[in-house]
């Protein structure tokens, strides 16, 4: 690979600069510094352990959330390996502080939980397991109240095309 | 036949229009029949009508000769699609579209008294015949504005086509003068194979919804627009005089989940109505063009989802389902109306859609389903000096009898056909196993009782580039699980959550299943032949082919051909039929599955 090549800006640049930014906000880069009633700076362990997705939600956020077509999530109708799963959450509601990922049929619910430093653009992707088919749900946290999506991801063994 | 529907986009009167359409077009097909014995007199003669004229062939799967081809019996819609097109099947066939029984659409577009108007009527299709009628359409078109596309499916379905990888059916679309299409088997000669064919085809290839995978992205892997990912060019814009119409190509959107992901490994599909809706919006924004038209390989009940979700497409011609569906139905969205057609398989069908295009809009339209009855079209000599050229290398090979059929031989229906009611046969009893599967594909040709069975008619069933056989053991909780996810893949309510294909069949084992069931539970009564209940505990022996995962076997036309070469005789074994459930008066089920 040429170091100096014009392809420094393309998708591949823009794939690794994407990389980088949710990295950043998944480790929480600055959240430390605005810590709201809702979100701990800790690793939320106890919420990772709750078996259903409510539970989950309830745990990490301390209510429910209300379905908004504010929150777009996209994953595949049926997906085409259900070990890596691509899905991406993305809002255009203002102040948000955190998106959480459920895939409801998971020995745990809880996939992904990010969380945003002010002015961060609120867009998240992951590739996340699934062992079979499954309510996927997107959770935003903005302005103190809590917005979801939910799409249904089917797993299937295959085969058997027209 | 013709079947015209003159409809204004957008808005009111293109329904109003579709209405009295449909009303008026019963009578020509009833005065036709009481006349003219239906020798099928005046059926390519159409009325002109607008300024250009799209015509639209599907799911050939490499027909290049004429074929019998039975329209399915069984064809059922649940929920919502209960009892519409496409899944009207026989008689309530007939009525909905205005065609008498026993005339030549009856016997093209339905399975009923499908023997003696194959004895009538003869086969349909065949690239030489259908060379003839494409010829004759392009110079009644107006101003000589036509447009030749193909939805896909096109180059896989033959001995020959297998044997030469899709090569074959490259030149006879060159030769056709295709200049669009899409595509879903075509990837099952793999990426470089698909890329070999495309570096001949003089047409182009379309398809929005084929992204590279990240990795691939990653590692420079070719594409046709690195800044989106997309592999292939979306769309294509076609200049008609000063009007511009523009064709969007949806690939089957499921290619590395119903077939092996190891022919495409750098590719990710998928419906993708998010990239189709800014596509869709920027061919109108910035590209100003006059009408949109999308080559879907999505199947009919995606598409008709899809027609309801994404806004400004005028038509959707469509395929995959192998639905022949005379007129479109008309879907409504945010934007308007968008109308969805099917044009059948095997090339028995020529769509003829003549648009009047006013700047900006598409002003009426009429969509015609042509039959293409190989007795009333005179074979074009340069298509037959080619497909004699291509079947030369072949023909003792493939000209080989194999056997004689004792009764009628099909495939097409949603839980079995006798066909692969003989393949099953085969697999059990060449493998030794003691339950057999073999795939719902809805290709592969007819044969009377009566009729010889040639090497060719074995490939047209089982020739694709993964064939081998497997026998491998599964616990009786395995195969239900198998049978539950295959059928959900064929009635799960939400169409978007359906591949098209039928049922997987099985050998040595019977079942009811209830399509208006919940997923997972539609099945029951799981019966091994001989009346023992299916033991989920238990392990059996089971034969099958076409396996997602990489086999080592011999491929499965060695087996049928092992097995028909037993007597030189195609019986069949007593296995119980499938027992469907909750159909009583459904339309789209025609009685014994």
């Amino acid at each position: 690979m040429a170091a100096y090549d014009s392809k420094m800006f393309d998708r591949r640049f823009v794939l690794r600069a994407a990389g980088l930014g949710s990295v950043l906000a998944a480790t929480g880069f600055g959240f430390p510094l605005r810590a709201s009633a809702s979100t701990a700076a800790a690793y939320p362990a106890d919420a990772f352990k709750q078996k259903g997705e409510a539970d989950a939600v309830k745990t990490l956020f301390g209510q429910a959330a209300t379905a908004s077509d504010k929150v777009k999530l996209d994953a595949p109708e049926i997906a085409e390996n259900g070990a890596v799963v691509p899905v991406s959450v993305s809002t255009d509601l203002p102040d948000v502080t955190a998106i959480a990922i459920l895939v409801a049929e998971n020995p745990s619910a809880l996939a992904a939980l990010y969380k945003f430093a002010p002015g961060t653009p609120p867009t998240v992707a992951s590739r996340l397991k699934m062992a079979k088919t499954t309510p996927v749900i997107a959770v935003v946290e903005a302005g103190g109240k809590l917005y979801s999506a939910t799409r249904e991801v089917k797993v299937t063994v295959g085969g058997c095309g027209g | 036949m013709t079947r015209d529907l003159d409809a204004s986009s957008p808005g009111l009167r293109r329904r109003q229009l579709l209405q009295a359409g449909g009303a008026a077009l019963a009578l020509p097909f009833l005065w036709r029949r009481a006349l003219a014995q239906d020798t099928g007199a005046g059926l390519y003669e159409l009325q002109p009508f607008g300024n250009a004229r799209l015509l639209h062939m599907t799911d050939t799967h490499a027909q290049l000769r004429p074929v019998l081809f039975r329209e399915p019996s069984v064809n059922i819609g649940i929920g919502a699609m209960r009892g519409r097109p496409p899944h009207l099947v026989g008689e309530a066939f007939l009525k909905r579209f205005g065609i008498a029984p026993g005339s030549r659409e009856g016997y093209a577009f339905t399975y009923l008294d499908f023997e003696a108007g194959a004895k009538r009527y003869g086969r349909l299709g065949g690239f030489a015949h259908l060379r003839s009628l494409v010829g004759r359409l392009r110079a009644e078109a107006p101003g000589g504005h036509a447009m030749l596309v193909d939805g896909g499916d096109l180059w896989q379905g033959s001995g020959l086509s297998n044997a030469r990888k899709g090569a074959d059916m490259v030149e006879a679309a060159n030769l056709l003068g295709i200049e669009a299409m899409t595509g879903h088997w075509e990837f099952t000669y793999g990426q470089d194979g698909l890329r070999a064919n495309l570096d001949r085809f003089k047409g182009e290839f379309l398809a929005q919804n084929v992204f590279l995978t990240e990795e691939a992205a990653f590692n420079e892997a070719p594409a046709f627009d690195s800044a989106s990912g997309r592999v292939f060019k979306p769309a294509t814009v076609k200049a008609f005089g000063d009007r511009r119409v523009a064709i969007i190509g949806q690939a089957f959107p499921y290619v590395p989940i119903a077939h092996p992901k190891r022919f495409t490994p750098d590719w990710t599909f998928g419906i993708r109505d998010h990239e189709l809706q800014a596509l869709v919006d920027d061919l109108r924004g910035k590209e100003k063009v006059d009408a949109v038209v999308l080559l879907s390989h999505n199947g009919m009940d995606v598409d008709l989802k899809l027609a309801s979700r994404v806004s400004g497409i005028d038509l959707i011609l469509g395929g995959h389902t192998h639905d022949a569906v005379p007129e479109p139905v008309a879907v409504e969205n945010s934007g308007g109306k968008t109308l969805v057609s099917n044009a059948g398989s095997n090339g028995k069908f020529l769509a003829v859609v003549d648009l009047d295009l006013a700047p900006g809009s598409l002003r009426g339209i009429r969509y015609r389903l042509l039959p293409v009855f190989a007795d009333l079209l005179k074979p074009d000599a340069e298509m037959e000096a080619l497909i004699a050229s291509l079947e030369a290398p072949h023909a003792a090979a493939f000209g080989r009898r194999v056997a004689t059929a004792e009764g009628l031989l099909y495939r097409r229906g949603n839980f079995t056909g006798t066909m692969d009611h003989l393949l099953c046969d085969a697999l059990r009893g060449q493998l030794d196993a003691e339950i057999s599967l073999s795939p719902g594909f809805r290709w592969g040709t007819t044969t009377l009782a009566g009729g010889e069975i040639t090497a060719a008619d074995v490939l047209a069933q089982t020739a694709t580039t993964y064939s081998e056989v497997y026998v491998q053991p599964m616990t009786g909780a395995q195969i239900r699980s198998i049978l539950e996810d295959v059928c959900d893949n064929l009635f799960n309510p939400d169409p978007y959550y359906q591949q098209g294909g039928d049922m997987v069949r099985v050998g040595g084992l019977s079942y009811r299943c209830e399509p208006g069931a919940e997923s997972g539970k539609r099945l029951s009564n799981l019966t091994l032949t001989g009346g023992a209940p299916l033991d989920p505990a238990r392990t059996y022996k089971v034969a099958g082919w076409a396996s997602v995962n990489t086999q080592e076997g011999k491929p499965v036309w060695e087996v049928l051909e092992a097995h028909l070469g037993r007597s030189g005789r195609a019986t069949l074994s007593a296995d119980k039929p499938v027992e469907v459930g909750g159909v009583a008066g459904n339309p789209g089920y025609g009685g014994a599955a």
